[in-house]
C-alpha cells in the first residue's frame, strides 16, 4: 500500500518539475540536534515540491533516511542495500559510520503535514481539494511555503481561496505584526466555523490576564472578521435548516399524499395507509433483490423499476381491501377506523412473517450516494434532492390526474355531490375503488421514498400514521395545496426548532401545536368553500 | 314510550342483578382461596390467576370509562391510554419513593435518578412520599387534563373523527414525553420493582388478595353507579348528544358541559384503573401510552358491545383472555387474531357480543310466540 502511494505520489509529482538535486545545504539541518531547525528544512524541503524532496520525507517517515557524521544525508533502504544520495541524485555503496535519523513525534507529525501537503500539487482537481480540506483541520506556519508555491500555480478559484485562508490562518501567529493583520484580514472571506476558535483566542484573555494577541489593531481586526465569519455561517446553518426542513416536509408529503386522497377527498380514515407505505418499501426491496439477482449490470437502475411495481403492488392492496371491507363501512367512519385498524395489524403481521421481524436492506443506488457541497461547509445529499424532487413530481401527477382526466372529474363529482353523481350515470362504486386505489397507490410510491431514507422493516408505517393525518387535518381536508403546504410547513418547523428544543421537544410542540390548531381552525389551514361543505 | 318513561325503573333487571351478584361472589373467592388454600389443594387457586384476573379487572374498568364516552356520547377517544397511565404513574410515584434507600444503588432516590446523576428529586416530585396525596393526584392529574383538553375541544365543537384524531395525537405526544429520560418519570424503563405499599409488601399474597378485592368494589361500583348515570335525565341528554347534537342545542341544550363532565368521569375512571394496575402488574412504562394501545381499549369495548356497560367488561375479560392465551400458545398468531376481532366486529357484529345473545333471544322469542300462535 505504501509502495503504490509513494508511486503515485512521484508521478503527481514528475511533470512538476525537472530539477532533481536537493541543495546540501538544506539537507543538513535534518541530521543536526536543533528541533527548530530540523522543523524548518522539512518545509523547506517540502515546499521545493520536487518528487526528491518527497522521497526525503517519506524516507523520514519511513526512517530509512541515515546521515554520515559529517552531516551528508542518505537513503539506505533494505538491508545492506544501495546508498541514495537525494543532493547529488546518485547512488553509491553504503559508507561505514552512518547513523539513522532520529525522528520525534514532533517531527513526524510536521512530516505528515508536509506530505499531505505535497499533494496540493497533484494534477486532479479533486486530489488538491481534499488536500486543501485535509489541512484546513491543522496547518502549521512551517507548511506555508508549500502552501504559497501551489498558490501560485493553483488555477481554481475555490481552491485558490482555500489556499489563501490556509495561508492566513498559519499567519496567525506570525512574528510581525503587519503580517498577523493581513492574515486576520484575510480570514474575513472564510465561511469555516473552524477558524472561530483561534480568532477568539487572539482576542480573550489567557490566564496570565492578557489577551492572545499583544497588537490593539489586530485585536480590532479579529473582531471584525470573527463577525463576518459568525455572519456567513449563520446564513450556512439557516440554508441547511431550509433545505433538511424541505426534505423532511417532502417526506411528510409523500406519507400523506394517498392520505390527502382517500381521507381528504373521500372521508375514509385509512388507519392502514401507514401499512400501505410500508408495502411499497418492501417491494422496493424485492425489486432490489430481483436486480441484484437477474440484471446485476443494472443494479443502479432498480429504483426505476421499482416506482411502478411498488405503485401497483400498494394500488392493488388498496382495491381488494376497498373491496372486500371498506366499502361496506361507507358513512361510518369511526367503525371504518376500527376495521383499517385491524387490517393494519394483519398487513404487518404478514409482512413480519414473510419477512422475519427485522429491518430489511435496502441500499441507495450508487448515483444517489454522495452529496452537493455549497457554501464551503454544507453538503446537501443526492438522496434528499431527488426525494424532494420526486415528490414534487408526485404532487403535479396527481395534480393532473384529478383535474385534467375524465377519471378525476368523477372523483370530484363524487366528492361533491354523490347522489346527483350516480343520477347522471357515474359509476359511483367503481369510481370509489379507483380513487381508493389511486391513493393506496401513492402510498406506495411514498414508500419508495422512505426505503432510502430509513430503516426498512415491518413497523415502518406505524411511525408515520400520527404525522401523515396532522398533515391532512392541518392542510384542511380535500385540499390538495392544503396538504402541500401543510407538509412543508410541518417539516421547516420542525427543523428550525431542533435545534432550540431538541428533536423529541420538538415534535411534541409540533403535536401540541396542532392540537391548539384544529380547535381554533377546525377545517384546518384551507377550507373546503360553498356546498361541499356539511 | 312516555308511559315506560313514567315507570320508575330499576337500575337493571332482575336477572342482570343476579349475574352482577354472581360475578362478584365469584371472583371475590379467587384470592380467598387462593389465601386458604395451600398448593395441591382441589380448591387452590394460582397467584397467577389472581393476578390475571385483577389486571383484567383494571382493562375492564378502563373499558367502562370509555363506554361512557364512545357509547353514550358517541365521543371516540383513541387516547384513553394516556389518562389509564396518568393515573398509573401517579400511584409509581408513591410506590418508587416507598422503596426508599433499598433501591439498587442504595439510594433515597430512584435508580433511574441514579444513573442521571440527579442529586435531588424535581419539584413536580414534591410531596410524593404521602401516599394520600398521590391518590389526590391520581384522580386530579387525568381529570384536569381531560377537562382542559376537552373544554377547548368541545368548546370549537370539534366532533367524530378530528376529536379522534387529535386524542391519537395528545398520547402519541405523551408517549414521545414520557420516553424521555429527562422527563424524570425514568423514560424507556417506567417504574418498577416496587418493594412496599403503605408498609405492606406489594408481592405479598395477603397485599395482592387486597388490591384484587379492591379492584373488584370499584369495578363493581363504578358499573352501578354509571349506570345510574345513564338511565338519568343526565344520561338522556348525553344519548341525546350521541343521537343528534345539533336537534339537542335547538332543545336549548348546551352540549359542551354534559360532554365535558362525562369525558372528565371517564378520564378520572381510568386514571383509578391504571393507580390499581400498577401495584398488580408491577411496571409502568410510556408504551402504556403508545396509540396501538388506545386503540386495543376501543375493540374491547366495541368487541363486548358498546352502550351497554355490561358489554365492555365482558369485552375486555374476553379480548384480554384471548390475548393470554395466543401470546402463550400461538404467539405469532395473535395480531392476525385481533386484527380480525377487529374487522369481524365492525362489519358483523355491530353491537358486539350483548348484541348477538339479544338477537339470539329475540329470535327464540319470535320461534316460541310463532309456535304459540
Amino acid at each position: 500500500m505504501r509502495l503504490i502511494s509513494r508511486i503515485l505520489l512521484l508521478l503527481f509529482l514528475l511533470p512538476l518539475c525537472a530539477q532533481a538535486a536537493i541543495d546540501p545545504a538544506l539537507l543538513k539541518p535534518l541530521s543536526g540536534d536543533d528541533p527548530e531547525a530540523r522543523v524548518a528544512a522539512v518545509g523547506q524541503i517540502a515546499a521545493l515540491a520536487t518528487p526528491e524532496a518527497a522521497r526525503v520525507l517519506q524516507a523520514l517517515q519511513a526512517e530509512t533516511l541515515y546521515a554520515t557524521p559529517g552531516g551528508q544525508v542518505l537513503i539506505v533502504e533494505g538491508d545492506g542495500g544501495q546508498a541514495y544520495d537525494p543532493a547529488t541524485g546518485r547512488a553509491g555503496p553504503t559508507p561505514d559510520g552512518i547513523d539513522g535519523v532520529m525522528v520525534n513525534n514532533r517531527l513526524r507529525g510536521v512530516v505528515e503535514g508536509a506530505l499531505s501537503g505535497l499533494k496540493l500539487l497533484a494534477p486532479e482537481r479533486a486530489a488538491r481539494l481534499a488536500a486543501a480540506q485535509e489541512l484546513q483541520k491543522a496547518v502549521s506556519p512551517a507548511q506555508l511555503p508549500l502552501i504559497r508555491k501551489a498558490l501560485a500555480q493553483e488555477s481554481d478559484a475555490e481552491i485558490k481561496q482555500m489556499l489563501q485562508v490556509l495561508i492566513a490562518s498559519a499567519n496567525l501567529h506570525a512574528p510581525d505584526v503587519a503580517t498577523r493583520k493581513q492574515a486576520v484580514r484575510d480570514l474575513a472571506v472564510s465561511s469555516d466555523a473552524r477558524l472561530l476558535a483561534p480568532l477568539q483566542a487572539m482576542i480573550d484573555k489567557g490566564a496570565d490576564g492578557k489577551p492572545g494577541e499583544p497588537d490593539e489593531a489586530v485585536r480590532i481586526a479579529a473582531v471584525d472578521t470573527i463577525g463576518q465569519i459568525k455572519g456567513r455561517v449563520q446564513r450556512t446553518e439557516f440554508i441547511g435548516n431550509i433545505f433538511y426542513g424541505l426534505s423532511l416536509g417532502s417526506v411528510l408529503l409523500l406519507a400523506a399524499l394517498g392520505l390527502a386522497i382517500t381521507f381528504g377527498l373521500m372521508g375514509i380514515i385509512n388507519m392502514a395507509h401507514g401499512e400501505l407505505l410500508m408495502i411499497g418499501a418492501y417491494t422496493t426491496y424485492l425489486c432490489q433483490l430481483f436486480f441484484r439477482a437477474y440484471l446485476p449490470g443494472m443494479q443502479d437502475w432498480y429504483l426505476l423499476a421499482a416506482l411502478p411495481a411498488a405503485f401497483f403492488v400498494a394500488g392493488s392492496v388498496g382495491v381488494v381491501l376497498e373491496r372486500t371491507v371498506i366499502r361496506w363501512l361507507y358513512g361510518r367512519p369511526l367503525e371504518t377506523l376500527l376495521a383499517t385498524w385491524g387490517i393494519s395489524l394483519i398487513l404487518m403481521q404478514t409482512v413480519r412473517t414473510i419477512f422475519g421481524a427485522q429491518n430489511v436492506e435496502v441500499a441507495n443506488p450508487a448515483w444517489m450516494s454522495g452529496g452537493v457541497t455549497v457554501l464551503g461547509s454544507l453538503v446537501l445529499p443526492y438522496n434528499r434532492i431527488a426525494i424532494i424532487v420526486f415528490a414534487m413530481l408526485v404532487v403535479v401527477a396527481v395534480w393532473l390526474i384529478l383535474n385534467k382526466t375524465r377519471l378525476g372529474l368523477f372523483v370530484r363529482a363524487v366528492t361533491q355531490n354523490r347522489r346527483m353523481a350516480d343520477c347522471v350515470g357515474v359509476a359511483t362504486g367503481k369510481v370509489d375503488m379507483l380513487t381508493f386505489g389511486l391513493g393506496s397507490g401513492i402510498a406506495g410510491l411514498g414508500g419508495v421514498a422512505l426505503s432510502q431514507l430509513g430503516n426498512v422493516g415491518p413497523d415502518l408505517g406505524q411511525s408515520y400514521i400520527v404525522d401523515s393525518f396532522m398533515v391532512v387535518v392541518l392542510g384542511g381536508v380535500g385540499q390538495l395545496a392544503g396538504t402541500v403546504i401543510a407538509a412543508i410547513g410541518l417539516g421547516e418547523v420542525n427543523k428550525f426548532l431542533e435545534p432550540v428544543a431538541g428533536a423529541v421537544l420538538a415534535k411534541i410542540a409540533i403535536l401540541v401545536f396542532i392540537i391548539i390548531f384544529i380547535q381554533r381552525r377546525p377545517q384546518g389551514l384551507f377550507a373546503m368553500k360553498g356546498r361541499s361543505v356539511e | 314510550m312516555i308511559t315506560s318513561l313514567r315507570v320508575k325503573q330499576g337500575l337493571f333487571s332482575r336477572p342482570v342483578w343476579a349475574a352482577i351478584a354472581a360475578f362478584t361472589l365469584v371472583a371475590a373467592l379467587l384470592p380467598i382461596f387462593n389465601l386458604l388454600f395451600a398448593e395441591g389443594h382441589p380448591l387452590h387457586v394460582s397467584a397467577y390467576t389472581v393476578s390475571l384476573v385483577g389486571k383484567f379487572m383494571c382493562y375492564a374498568l378502563a373499558a367502562l370509562a370509555l363506554d361512557l364516552v364512545w357509547g353514550y356520547t358517541g365521543i371516540l377517544s383513541l387516547g384513553h391510554g394516556v389518562f389509564f397511565a396518568l393515573g398509573a404513574y401517579a400511584h409509581g410515584m408513591y410506590l418508587m419513593r416507598a422503596i426508599g434507600a433499598e433501591g439498587q444503588y442504595q439510594s433515597a432516590l430512584p435508580d433511574f435518578m441514579v444513573f442521571l446523576d440527579w442529586k435531588t428529586y424535581p419539584w413536580y416530585w414534591a410531596f410524593t412520599e404521602h401516599f394520600w396525596y398521590c391518590m389526590a393526584l391520581v384522580v386530579l392529574v387525568p381529570g384536569v387534563l381531560a377537562f382542559v383538553f376537552g373544554y377547548f375541544a368541545f368548546r370549537s365543537r370539534i366532533k367524530g373523527v378530528y376529536f379522534s384524531i387529535i386524542t391519537q395525537a395528545m398520547t402519541y405526544a405523551f408517549m414521545l414525553l414520557f420516553f424521555r429520560n429527562d422527563t424524570g418519570f425514568g423514560g424507556n424503563n417506567g417504574f418498577t420493582d416496587f418493594k412496599t405499599i403503605l408498609g405492606y409488601s406489594v408481592t405479598a399474597p395477603a397485599t395482592k388478595a387486597v388490591l384484587f378485592l379492591l379492584t373488584l368494589a370499584f369495578l363493581v361500583i363504578a358499573l352501578i353507579g354509571a349506570r345510574a348515570i345513564v338511565s338519568s335525565k343526565l344520561g338522556r341528554v348525553l344519548q341525546g348528544v350521541r343521537d343528534g347534537e345539533a336537534r339537542l342545542m335547538f332543545l336549548g341544550y348546551n352540549p359542551l358541559w354534559f360532554k365535558l363532565f362525562v369525558w372528565t368521569l371517564s378520564a378520572v375512571l381510568c386514571g383509578i384503573a391504571g393507580a390499581l394496575y400498577v401495584p398488580q402488574v408491577g411496571i409502568i412504562n410510556p408504551s402504556e401510552m403508545s396509540p396501538a394501545n388506545s386503540i386495543e381499549m376501543v375493540v374491547w369495548v366495541a368487541v363486548g358491545g358498546r352502550g351497554t356497560l355490561i358489554g365492555p367488561i365482558l369485552g375486555a375479560f374476553t379480548v384480554n383472555g384471548l390475548k393470554s392465551w395466543f401470546t402463550a400458545a400461538l404467539p405469532e398468531l395473535w395480531l392476525f387474531a385481533l386484527g380480525l376481532l377487529f374487522i369481524v366486529v365492525t362489519l358483523f357484529m355491530q353491537q358486539g357480543i350483548l348484541g348477538v345473545l339479544a338477537k339470539l333471544k329475540r329470535k327464540k322469542a319470535a320461534i316460541v310466540a310463532e309456535e304459540a300462535a
